[in-house]
């Protein structure tokens, strides 16, 4: 490590006062950020806060207006990302982009493969170079392997393994874990911890606070594009940077309130869809959160969009209000009050070059006007109605979903079903990738919902939200509905053993 | 939609670009701007414009169809052995819209049903259908059709005070009808959704399959309209009639600024695309240029028609992650016309030079 004349270590990489504006919006404010080698460090702030502007700062996407990019405490001016490159920075993003039919080695080596005479590539040296990467961060891939079906975990590694090829110091990861299981983070945090024994500094970004206890040593937090504070994590609790980050505390995250519990809305008996899940019976009362937990692939998505129809079940019943609905229409299930937010925002939520108000419109084209043409007034009056009620953040209603954060799509996504005026509201992991504030307002707003007679099923993999949130917790293993859990019954070891399949005890038996 | 793009929307500069060929051409051509004239080259598109509309539908809605021009090849072969047979047109009429139907029934079940890419179910339709052409037609040619049917679909014949023949006429309440339903009900707007992002769509309660068939079906139909009209105007029916238009009616709607993945587009784009097309060939013809560079000419349309959008698409998006600031929509600088036909796109004929001996084809104005 490189010292100063004073002693002090020179961080490897570090910003000072650094400010960055697109037109009116100030992104980053006076922004500092010092990076030592052999730490990792996290970058903390709810979504819009400046972290992506910062990173791309980092990585010569963006040029700072004021202030100084510093590498080994030199003053460095980035022109592009091959600079910052060549400068031994990369970035890491959460979804690789591989060349899917090229080897492993092949999409290391991409277009700088060691060459034999005239000019022929050198496989045997590829080959060696990719697998003594590999060895390097303690994985096993093999290198011949073609990119195509590897794991967004696995293509990490590859990225990962390129950016070593570069000799970077410096790593940057996006959120790199948010598509990523239990067991392929870990993999992944014993990878970062190699790179950083070797001396290299990590910049990590994830929205799940336990992670960045796990990993890192220091914090950063930003706030609306402000500089909050760097410190080492060892003095933080969860609830203080939760509270640096949003600037409220972590009991306000789940504002459950208790409600009376009404008559039955939804009813699910026996459904089953052939080697998906089996038998699933369970009920949804007026004013109830339940939650539907269980481990990913547990076949929770797949129940709950049997239920609303856009998958079909082979066999079982469906009945909201008393009224069974006809198999495989979404029509059918949203005409009888049922609302389903998907999981997958991007694709199923929402049209992602649509206005705002199209989105929210799009679940009423019928109700928008007489004779089937929509009238733009009504179109709007509904989308201003409930952007104000979610306190959407927004420039015009007429700009596209795809401007938006992610924790503000996912608010149009909710309002474009509850302008539907839904009886059942279900929602396929509501908060996934979204900032902890938005995170408290959509729970605040599911809480409420139910308070008011909504029947809520919630699909999650976040324990806190669903221990926090759920009056019982139903979970599935493999397929099946193997236990049903009382409030007050629920934590996270009961919920964790029926995930995994612990305890076959407890199951809700088939009616 | 996007700020800047209100400048640059392609649908726009067709607009302005079909005005500027007209006022060249009236300037530079003689004839060019007469009534007579302008009421054949608006007629010689007829069955290009009419299947343009549910074209445009379907690929606003992510689809294609290749099979039009067979389907117009198979309603003309048709209604030729129908008239043989000693029917009326008023049987015949209903008889090949029924086909029309049941064509586009087979192309919408295969996508929707079957699962199968429109542009690869198409394909194979477009050599089905034409081989039925064949099939009941053989290489023989229908043409005695009396006047009293062919006066409809001439440009001979115009609706009594206007210079508008009647196949274009009915084109334009048409148009009218479409474009309210595209932009305006929501019948249109999940058209939009579909075609932008389908998933989505079926996940807001849009019956996807349906509305797919739905569009497959009425394109099926007015090609087989389209296939009458083609008849009585070149006084023939033959089961290569329309040979090739189906690409033509494609780069018409992809030339009107309607993104060929879908999820964007006018159906004033589209209609500008269809005027453009018949303008410039028009003007081409009275001018003797060769057919060989008409047909070059059209080629390069063809491909600025896809690639321009997608420049200014480029463009726009560059610009505005260079400066995203919202609320500022007024970086759209240049005008759109900025730089009018340079090049001047005609389109090929497909069909005159097959077209039938025995009428006189409206070469010259009076």
């Amino acid at each position: 490590m490189k010292q100063s004349e004073t002693g002090d270590p020179v961080p490897v990489l570090a910003l000072t006062d650094v400010s960055k504006s697109f037109g009116a919006v100030r992104a980053l404010r006076e922004v500092s950020l010092r990076l030592y080698s052999g730490e990792a460090h996290a970058l903390a702030g709810e979504n819009g806060a400046g972290k992506s502007t910062l990173i791309k700062t980092l990585a010569g996407v963006h040029r700072p207006d004021t202030g100084t990019v510093l590498l080994d405490g030199e003053p460095v001016d980035f022109q592009g990302p091959a600079d910052a490159r060549d400068a031994g920075i990369a970035v890491i993003y959460q979804e690789p982009t591989l060349f899917a039919d090229l080897t492993i080695a092949e999409n290391i080596f991409m277009s700088r493969q060691p060459l034999r005479s005239f000019g022929r590539i050198d496989h045997a040296a590829v080959h060696e170079a990719t697998a003594a990467l590999m060895r390097r961060l303690g994985v096993d891939l093999d290198p011949k392997r073609p990119a195509r079906g590897l794991s967004i975990a696995d293509q990490q590694i590859v990225e990962i393994a390129k950016a070593l090829s570069f000799d970077a110091r410096v790593l940057i990861m996006d959120e790199p874990t948010a598509a990523l299981t239990g067991s392929e983070t870990a993999r992944l945090f014993s990878v970062v911890r190699t790179l950083r024994a070797e001396g290299a500094a990590v910049l990590f970004i994830s929205h799940r606070l336990e992670e960045i206890f796990q990993l890192c040593q220091r914090v950063t937090t930003l706030r609306d594009g402000c500089w909050i504070a760097s410190e080492p994590l060892a003095d933080l609790t969860e609830d203080d940077l939760v509270h640096r980050m949003v600037g409220r505390d972590l009991d306000e995250l789940y504002p459950k309130q208790d409600t009376r519990i009404g008559e039955c809305a939804l009813s699910v008996r026996r459904l089953t869809r052939e080697g998906v899940f089996f038998d699933v019976s369970f009920e949804v009362r007026r004013g109830e959160i339940v939650a539907l937990a269980g481990l990913v692939g547990a076949g929770r998505s797949e129940v709950v969009q049997a239920v609303f129809g856009v998958d079909r079940a082979d066999a079982g019943a469906v009945e909201v209000n008393g009224r069974t609905l006809p198999p495989g229409s979404p029509t059918a299930a949203m005409d009888a009050g049922i609302a389903l937010v998907p999981e997958d925002r991007r694709q199923r939520g929402l049209v992602m070059e649509m206005s705002i108000e199209r989105n929210i419109g799009l679940t009423g084209l019928d109700e928008l006007g007489r004779a089937g043409l929509v009238r733009r007034t009504l179109e709007r009056g509904r989308a201003t109605d409930w952007a104000t009620k979610l306190q959407l953040k927004y420039n015009r209603l007429s700009d596209t979903v795809e401007v938006l954060s992610g924790g503000n799509q996912q608010k149009v996504v909710l309002a474009k079903w509850l302008a539907t005026e839904p009886s059942v509201l279900i929602v396929d992991e509501p908060t996934r990738g979204i900032d902890v504030g938005t995170k408290a307002e959509v729970h605040r707003l599911l809480s409420s919902l139910a308070a008011e007679g909504l029947a809520v099923l919630m699909v999650s993999s976040d324990l806190p939200e669903v221990l926090g949130m759920a009056d019982r917790v139903l979970v599935m293993h493999e397929g099946r509905l193997v236990a049903e859990i009382p409030r007050d019954e629920a934590t996270e070891a009961s919920v964790m053993a029926a995930a995994t399949g612990r305890n076959g005890g407890s199951g809700e038996e088939a009616a | 939609m996007t700020g800047l793009g209100k400048f640059l929307r392609w649908d726009t500069v067709v607009g302005v670009l079909l005005i500027a060929v007209f006022l060249a051409g009236t300037g530079s051509t003689e004839g060019f701007g007469s009534t007579g004239n302008l009421s054949a080259a608006l007629n010689d598109t007829a069955e290009i414009a009419l299947i343009a509309l549910p074209m445009t539908l379907l690929v606003v809605a992510g689809q294609v169809d290749l099979s039009v021009a067979s389907m117009l090849g198979l309603s003309s072969a048709l209604a030729g052995a129908l008239w043989d047979a000693g029917w009326t047109f008023e049987m015949i009429l209903p008889v090949c819209l029924l086909v029309g139907m049941a064509g586009g029934l087979l192309n919408g079940w295969l996508v929707t049903r079957v699962g199968l890419p429109s542009l690869a179910v198409t394909i194979g339709t477009l050599t089905l259908y034409r081989g039925l052409a064949s099939v009941i037609l053989g290489n023989k040619a229908v043409a005695d059709f009396p006047e009293t049917y062919s006066q409809w679909a001439t440009h001979l014949e115009t609706v009594p005070g206007t210079f508008i023949p009647y196949p274009i006429a009915l084109f334009a309440v048409l148009a009218v009808i479409t474009a309210i339903v595209l932009h305006s009900t929501g019948f249109g707007r999940s058209l939009f959704a579909i075609g932008a992002q389908e998933d989505a769509a079926y996940f807001a309660g849009i019956r996807v399959r349906r509305i797919k068939l739905l569009l497959f079906v009425l394109t099926g139909v007015m090609s087989a309209f389209a296939g009458i009209v083609y008849t009585l105007r070149y006084g023939s029916a033959r089961a290569d009639n329309g040979l090739g238009l189906e690409l033509v009616v494609i780069a018409s709607v992809l030339l009107g600024g309607i993104d060929f993945n879908g999820g964007k587009g006018t159906l004033g784009g589209a209609v500008a695309g269809v005027l453009l097309i018949g303008l410039l060939n028009n003007l081409l013809t009275l001018n003797d240029i060769s057919n060989e560079i008409r047909v070059i000419v059209t080629g390069l349309l063809l491909i600025a028609s896809v690639l321009t959008p997608r420049l200014i698409a480029v463009l726009s998006e560059r610009r505005q992650r260079l400066n995203p600031p919202p609320g500022s929509g007024t970086s759209g600088s240049e005008p759109p016309g900025s730089g009018p036909p340079q090049q001047r796109p005609p389109r090929q004929r497909p069909p005159q030079e097959r077209a039938p001996q025995e009428r006189i084809t409206r070469k010259a104005p009076q």
